[in-house]
């Protein structure tokens, strides 16, 4: 997306700006999936590339009902179908796929192009492509391997919770087309409430386990699930348990950073200082005799070369 | 330039062209590295025509200089091998940063501090390309998984740092030990640097070891 959007930003990649702070902070919107109520049409996945002018190029059949197999530059939500077997009992478990707008963002964090990536104050994360360099940083900085990079122009693509349509005040294409609604679209608070009563239905019904995904790890998200089995979120088509940003990107794009420029200029420092105090190293009078004298006047016989 | 009778010849004009081709190749991969490490250095990209064409650049100045390097590499690692002369000049290093290299044991052609040097961006360079193919999206992204490119990306950080730190230390042993520049610009060095520096080299190099 672009930043040509009424939305303020409340965190920009690679930028030690202060954001602007002046408007009062906007209301935290949030998509809320019910897992238990998606019947994996894939109206989602069409509004999507309907809304977004994408096409996906045809692919290949995976032996199952996912299609695209997962996401691509130009599939921003992928339906993830997963069967699982209990004795006769065959459970078909459908999540929607797609980026979670994480409250901590690690594609953001991971990002080195000023202003790629955006964390606008109603929490959604959007990628403002026309600053994007195609480094792939953000693939590694996030925990849910979301982001992809187009072969065509080596840009980041995702999931943009529709910030244009919500800027509008207009719900996200995939909840706006969903025939279920499974999808729900408003303010953080309100879907958390929501949420709460489809776990107490879903308890109702035996589903004991039911219960809210908003991953502390990652500050919790912007897009939540309502999950049957909230005890074992992997086993909805590798949906990571316990998300965090790695230690190892922490590490590259925390401490790593300050230390190592403070390092680089340490050395260059202690360099001046050295010439400074202790001066050059010269070649005096008496070591050009010397070695006049164990050349004995003879001419280097090798020449230059 | 004029022929200077008692100049000691030190580099071949090949070495000197391997060693140029080697320093500005890793100049501008620190200054485009750099520039995508820390977002305060971000307007280096300017340099290489803008982020993107940053991105794309700096993997192919790493081939140039993982081939020239090679080059070095083959040229300069039998001289580099560590000697007991070395432990004993690497104990005195206080004596040799305060400019008192009396008594010190007699060099060949290089000093320990050198062949550190030399052993240090030898093995910062293999991590470097090691990690640079694995971080090299648009030919390998699919070979590795993104855990392994995540490791990638701090090898790659810290093994560059290593390597700038050593080219500080390398580029300032020039300016401070006069009449080392000339090795490398002009391929010779005078007598007195010789019998100064590389007692042991310049003995071999007269024919009176």
């Amino acid at each position: 997306m672009a930043t040509l959007q009424s939305l303020d930003i409340r965190r920009r990649s690679a930028s030690t700006e202060v954001p602007p702070q002046v408007r009062k902070a906007s209301v935290e919107v949030a998509k809320l999936i019910d897992v238990s109520k998606c019947i994996g049409c894939k109206a989602c996945q069409a509004a999507c590339l309907a809304w977004n002018d994408l096409v996906q190029p045809v692919g290949y059949f995976d032996g199952n009902y996912d299609n695209p197999v997962d996401l691509t530059p130009t599939s921003w939500t992928v339906m993830k179908f997963t069967e699982i077997e209990k004795g006769d009992d065959l459970e078909w478990l459908i999540r929607k796929d797609g980026c979670m707008h994480c409250d901590d963002p690690g594609c953001l964090k991971a990002c080195p192009a000023p202003g790629a990536i955006v964390q606008y104050t109603n929490g959604i994360v959007d990628f403002v492509s026309e600053n994007c360099i195609g480094c792939g940083y953000c693939v590694k900085g996030c925990p849910f391997d979301v982001p992809r990079i187009s072969r065509v122009d080596r840009k980041a693509y995702k999931c943009t919770l529709c910030s244009d349509r919500v800027a509008v005040g207009q719900a996200p294409a995939c909840a706006k087309a969903c025939p279920t609604q499974a999808i729900y679209f408003g303010s953080k608070d309100d879907m958390i409430v929501h949420a709460e009563k489809r776990i107490a239905d879903l308890k109702s019904r035996g589903y004991q386990k039911a219960g809210l995904y908003n991953p502390p790890g990652v500050g919790g998200t912007h897009v939540m699930y309502v999950l049957h089995h909230a005890d074992k979120p992997s086993l909805y088509a590798g949906l990571p348990d316990d998300p965090k940003i790695s230690p190892m990107v922490g590490f590259w794009k925390g401490a790593m950073k300050p230390i190592s420029l403070a390092v680089i200029a340490f050395a260059g420092v202690f360099g001046f200082l050295h010439y400074i105090t202790k001066g050059p190293n010269e070649v005096s009078d008496a070591d050009e005799r010397k070695g006049d004298e164990l050349a004995g006047g003879q001419t280097n016989s090798r020449g230059r070369s | 330039m004029s022929e200077d009778k008692n100049a000691v010849a030190r580099y071949t004009t090949a070495a000197r062209i391997n060693h140029w081709i080697t320093a500005v190749s890793l100049i501008l991969l620190a200054l485009s590295g750099m520039a995508l490490f820390h977002p305060s250095l971000f307007f280096l990209t300017n340099l290489f025509g803008g982020g993107q064409m940053t991105r794309a650049v700096h993997p192919w100045i790493g081939v140039v200089l993982a081939i020239s390097f090679t080059g070095l590499f083959i040229r300069f690692f039998t001289l580099n091998f560590w000697t007991r002369d070395d432990t004993v000049w690497m104990k005195n290093l206080g004596k040799v940063i305060n400019n008192q290299e009396e008594g010190l044991p007699e060099l060949g052609k290089y000093n320990a501090g050198q062949k550190l040097v030399f052993w240090g961006q030898s093995i910062l360079i293999l991590l470097l390309l090691g990690s640079g193919l694995i971080l090299w999206d648009v030919y390998f992204e699919d070979y590795t998984s993104i855990d392994q490119k995540r490791l990638a990306a701090v090898v790659h950080a810290l093994a560059a740092i290593g390597a700038i730190l050593i080219w500080i230390v390398h580029v300032y042993a020039a300016i401070w030990v006069k009449g080392t520049l000339r090795a490398m610009t002009r391929g010779t060095v005078t007598r007195g640097w010789s019998w100064k520096h590389h007692r042991k080299w310049f003995r071999q190099e007269v024919g009176k070891p």
